[in-house]
């Protein structure tokens, strides 16, 4: 039955995760992001779970891997400097094709940086953190709501693609509490990794289906296999062939690419006759909505577009819409020097102009000065 | 050849390996497949773990579930697997760097857990893979490409580390007695707990070349003069030891749980 309950967005991160069928966390503390793993501590023995306070964030990522091997699905929680750390043990993931979800509750960096306050700027090193090409998929929640639904949603896409699967709030959306009316656990619609239908004598471990995904073996169930951060072949072997490692590097970001479909997440309003769009999401996109409802009631054309999806980045959707509407102006307010501005600026094929508004202080923006950054345009 | 029953072990397609001729990671190799063997071990319930450089290339030649992860991070993955899947056998091959350098933290941590994984240090006091830098156990004054005058960092102690940190059982064995590196792996592998295994190797192309030890029969003769059992060092003075290898079993102890049987008690508790 659904019940409503008083979360913060962190707890539901952690309690949406294990509703997906989560029964492994490895983790270390690191503000904002701490309370999903003592969530984890608490709920994942009472079903059977496991969760490891491990020595560093390091450690903490690579336990959850492990344990991915085996067939459990696993989830690591951190936060700015705690994700930079992490960087290596993601492409190892994306390498060897290992469904993993990692959260980063966004704080403001660099470095040390705001361990307590509020920044969207790890946008970039969400996509690029990591050495290498690879195809990242994140989500940015914007409610406590979102923060369980998206959680549910990075364990299936991670599943699905055999791939990590980054989960994003901004601090305030990690810690903020709000009503969530939780859904019934046994209605949700959860994705498992394929596995081989093959006997092991026949099992190429990476050999992939015709949708470019292989089936996966755990380590235990009877398949003897070999996983490596090598660019291997569909053996699962180190390779130096230069026609295996395009097939297996084009094989790993088509994958994601060709599926972005299932992936991509948008929420728009009343932008079929606006002037002016505002493009914001995770805490931004709270302050912007009442921004932009409140000038609507006044009669100004303003309409309102969220990327819930940051990576792949929804620029088709976003081009459609501007397309199909007489939207002059795009205003971008996001707390940092305008990472996903770019994103915005490079979608909109110079169709409309374009205009940054960043905030870099530890603060929100207030819907006031959104309305204001709307009003120098209208 | 290795006997039949060892080779059922190894995925021979890939041979010859990428070891130089005269490595002795060989013959760590053959003595962990012969323990295994011996134990009846179910290669398909059987992990290896391992970090990156020489010793890490290991799991690629065994026919288990094998698991070639990121520079010192073997024992992280290795803690992650064993905890989510108790039943399986983990063993984690490492070298020097990866266990006393990079991966020096996540050692020390097994050791305090406890966790039921058998980690076999290799240890050839040199970073071989990257071209013969100093590592943390290159003995003071020795050279290396990154100690052109003569290492200044004073080297680890690794079997010391790991009974300071925690393990319960741990032993130390050189290429020189491969009968006693296979029967200190099977207790280790059957020690309900973390134990760790420390065999000293060589590289005689990296460190040997430098360190008139070029040739491989000069560092099997090198270990074989300068091991002392464990047993005969205890009547041998500090000046008697200095620069010889303690050999044997080093540390045993039965008295602290292993870390997932603990868990498991967190689990009942929790349900409660």
């Amino acid at each position: 039955m659904p019940r409503a309950e008083f979360w913060q967005g962190n707890k539901a991160v952690a309690m949406g995760g294990i509703d997906a069928g989560c029964r492994f966390f490895g983790g270390y503390p690191i503000t904002p992001s701490t309370e999903i793993a003592e969530v984890m501590a608490e709920e994942l023995p009472k079903l059977g779970g496991k969760f490891i306070q491990m020595e560093d964030e390091i450690g903490g990522i690579s336990a959850a891997i492990g344990a991915s091997i085996t067939g459990k699905k696993a989830m690591t929680g951190t936060s700015g400097p705690g994700f930079s750390l992490k960087q290596e043990l993601l492409g190892f993931c994306y390498m060897a094709e290992l469904p993993l979800v990692c959260v980063d509750v966004q704080r403001g960096g660099p470095s040390t940086g705001l361990p307590t306050k509020v920044s969207q700027s790890d946008i970039m090193q969400a996509r690029w953190g990591t050495h290498g090409d690879h195809a990242t998929i994140a989500y940015a929640p914007s409610s406590v709501r979102e923060c369980y639904d998206l959680s549910v949603k990075a364990f299936n896409m991670a599943e699905r693609f055999r791939q990590p699967v980054l989960l994003m709030p901004d601090e305030v959306v990690g810690h903020m509490r709000e009503r969530i009316v939780v859904p019934d656990a046994a209605s949700l619609k959860l994705v498992n990794r394929k596995r081989p239908s093959v006997p092991p004598d026949k099992f190429v471990p990476y050999l992939a289906d015709d949708d470019d995904i292989p089936p996966m073996a755990a380590f235990g169930d009877g398949y003897r296999w070999h996983v490596t951060g090598l660019t291997s072949n569909d053996f699962g072997f180190p390779t130096n062939d230069s026609l295996e490692i395009e097939k297996k590097i084009t094989r790993i970001l088509r994958k994601v690419d060709r599926f972005r479909g299932e992936i991509v997440e948008f929420a728009a309003e009343s932008y079929e006759d606006a002037e002016i769009l505002v493009v914001s999401f995770g805490c931004v996109s709270r302050s912007a909505l009442r921004a932009v409802r409140e000038l609507r009631s006044r009669g100004v054309k303003v309409g309102h577009f969220r990327p819930i999806t940051i990576w792949p980045f929804p620029d088709a959707e976003l081009e459609r819409i501007i397309s199909g509407s007489p939207i002059k102006h795009v205003i971008v307010p996001e707390l940092n020097m305008g990472q996903l501005f770019l994103e915005i600026d490079r979608a909109v094929h110079g169709k409309c102009e374009t205009h940054s508004r960043t905030l870099l202080n530890g603060e929100l923006f207030k819907p006031a000065r959104i309305m204001s950054y709307i009003e120098e345009v209208a | 050849m290795p006997r039949d029953d060892v080779m059922k072990w190894v995925r021979s397609q890939f041979m010859p390996h990428i070891w130089c001729p005269g490595c002795g990671h060989g013959i760590i190799m053959h003595a962990i497949l012969r323990a295994l063997s011996a134990l009846g071990k179910d290669p398909a319930k059987t992990v290896i773990s391992s970090g990156i450089g020489c010793s890490s290339r290991m799991p690629g030649y065994i026919d288990a579930c094998t698991l070639h992860t990121a520079h010192g991070r073997s024992l992280a993955f290795a803690t992650g697997v064993k905890l989510a899947n108790p039943e399986l056998t983990v063993l984690d091959v490492m070298g020097d760097g990866d266990c006393s350098a990079i991966g020096g933290n996540h050692f020390i941590h097994a050791c305090r857990r406890n966790i039921g994984v058998c980690a076999i240090v290799m240890n050839n006091n040199i970073y071989g893979m990257t071209g013969g830098q100093a590592s943390p156990t290159t003995p003071v004054g020795a050279f290396a490409t990154t100690a052109p005058y003569g290492a200044v960092d004073p080297p680890f102690d690794i079997c010391n580390l790991a009974i300071g940190a925690g393990a319960t059982f741990v032993a130390r064995a050189t290429i020189a007695q491969p009968p006693m590196c296979e029967s200190l792996i099977k207790k280790g592998i059957r020690h309900d707990g973390f134990s760790v295994i420390e065999i000293m190797t060589h590289c005689h192309t990296q460190f040997g070349r430098k360190n008139k030890r070029g040739r491989p029969l000069d560092n099997f003769n090198f270990f074989k003069d300068n091991s002392v059992m464990k047993a005969k060092s205890g009547g041998m003075t500090p000046e008697e030891l200095a620069g010889k290898y303690v050999v044997g079993e080093l540390y045993s102890s039965a008295d602290s749980e292993e870390y997932t049987k603990k868990y498991e008690k967190i689990i009942e508790k929790a349900g409660r």
